[in-house]
């Protein structure tokens, strides 16, 4: 069982699971799935600034809070024992893409060549993980939600303005890792 | 100074630029937020195993160079669907007898700018939020800076957040 358990999940499992959740949260306490909000109600908690924005019961989102830790807690459990010992497989197109700008490094589930604390300090790091993370950040609230929110949950429940919006999540994601990302990379 | 205690004030502010809003009345002790713990640990455990956090799966996803994540997404939505229409059909209530509701969104341009900059964001980090927390959880502690970027670009949008077309 735990090795079958070990081996990467097919998309046809672990879809059903992720959208099981809408109803999960829901069931248990009316709580609507949606993840970037946790990035606000911290913003809340930690340094409202007087903000009209921020100023506003973060306590009555603490669920959120908790949501998140355990995401961090499972990332730690199945990495830790259900983990998958070979190297990711990934389309070789993209493979041979990845090699020319030096990774080549498939161990983990985030390539460790240019995602680690030395790569943050040289522009290529700076982009990929400080403005690529600020974007995330600012782009969801934006947006008002990010995947879960939007992609899944709004479209869940037939929201046209989640549509709206996950659409533009493709299209920003088309256009960096087609146009502007080789670039970056190339750095 | 204005206070915060009217709860519909309250309510107000939480559904700015929010599309899951927390709308149960219900008052209960801490530890009843233990159960999202729990169900956010079998959600990270899903988004590692099934590799949704992987830099390389949203690069493919992007390059239209593998189904995997279009399947995991479009599996969750029809999942998510049926499962919202079943509530409804059937006025499910919690499990604390609260009837279940789930708060309309109206359309703003910020779907749009707010979208396609987290688009681009999300094919350079590799990862939307969730993941976030789950790629840190995996023991990439570099990507803790990001999530601290993250979090930072949150604030800098609810600083500046009038003077941004919506």
């Amino acid at each position: 069982m735990i090795e079958f358990l070990k081996q990467p999940w097919a998309w046809y499992v672990a879809g059903p699971l992720i959208g099981l959740t809408v109803p999960i949260l829901l069931i248990i306490g009316n709580k609507s799935f949606g993840i970037s909000s946790s990035l606000r109600h911290i913003c809340a908690s930690c340094m409202p600034a007087n903000i009209p924005f921020f100023k506003y019961d973060w306590k009555k989102e603490v669920w959120n809070l908790f949501f998140v830790l355990g995401i961090f807690l499972g990332g730690a459990i199945a990495i830790n024992l259900l983990s998958n010992p070979a190297p990711m497989e990934v389309n070789p197109e993209l493979a041979g893409e990845l090699t020319r700008y030096g990774i080549t490094d498939y161990r983990s589930l985030i390539p460790q060549d240019i995602i680690n604390w030395q790569s943050l300090f040289t522009i290529k790091g700076f982009l990929l993980m400080v403005v690529g993370g600020f974007l995330v950040g600012f782009g969801t609230r934006y947006a008002g939600g990010c995947t879960s929110g939007h992609a899944i949950m709004g479209l869940s429940n037939l929201q046209l303005p989640s549509l709206i919006a996950t659409g533009c999540f493709m299209i920003g994601g088309f256009i960096m890792a087609n146009l502007i990302l080789p670039l970056i990379l190339s750095l | 100074m204005l206070q915060n205690t009217d709860a519909n004030t309250d309510l107000a502010v939480r559904s700015l630029d929010a599309i899951c809003v927390n709308e149960s009345r219900l008052e209960h002790k801490w530890y009843h937020n233990l159960k999202y713990l729990v169900v956010g640990i079998f959600f990270g455990i899903v988004f590692v195993k099934a590799e949704v956090i992987s830099w390389y799966r949203i690069q493919e996803m992007f390059r239209l160079q593998s189904f995997h994540m279009y399947g995991i997404i479009g599996s969750a939505v029809i999942t998510g669907m049926i499962s919202v229409w079943l509530i409804k059909k059937f006025n499910v209530k919690t499990i604390y007898g609260e009837l279940i509701r789930i708060s309309p969104k109206a359309f703003n341009k910020g779907q749009i700018y707010g979208g396609l900059m987290f688009g681009l964001g999300w094919a350079m980090t590799g990862a939307c939020p969730g993941p976030l927390f789950a790629q840190i959880g995996t023991g990439a502690t570099v990507v803790g800076v990001t999530l601290l970027s993250a979090i930072a670009g949150t604030w800098v949008y609810g600083r500046i957040r009038e003077k941004l077309p919506h």
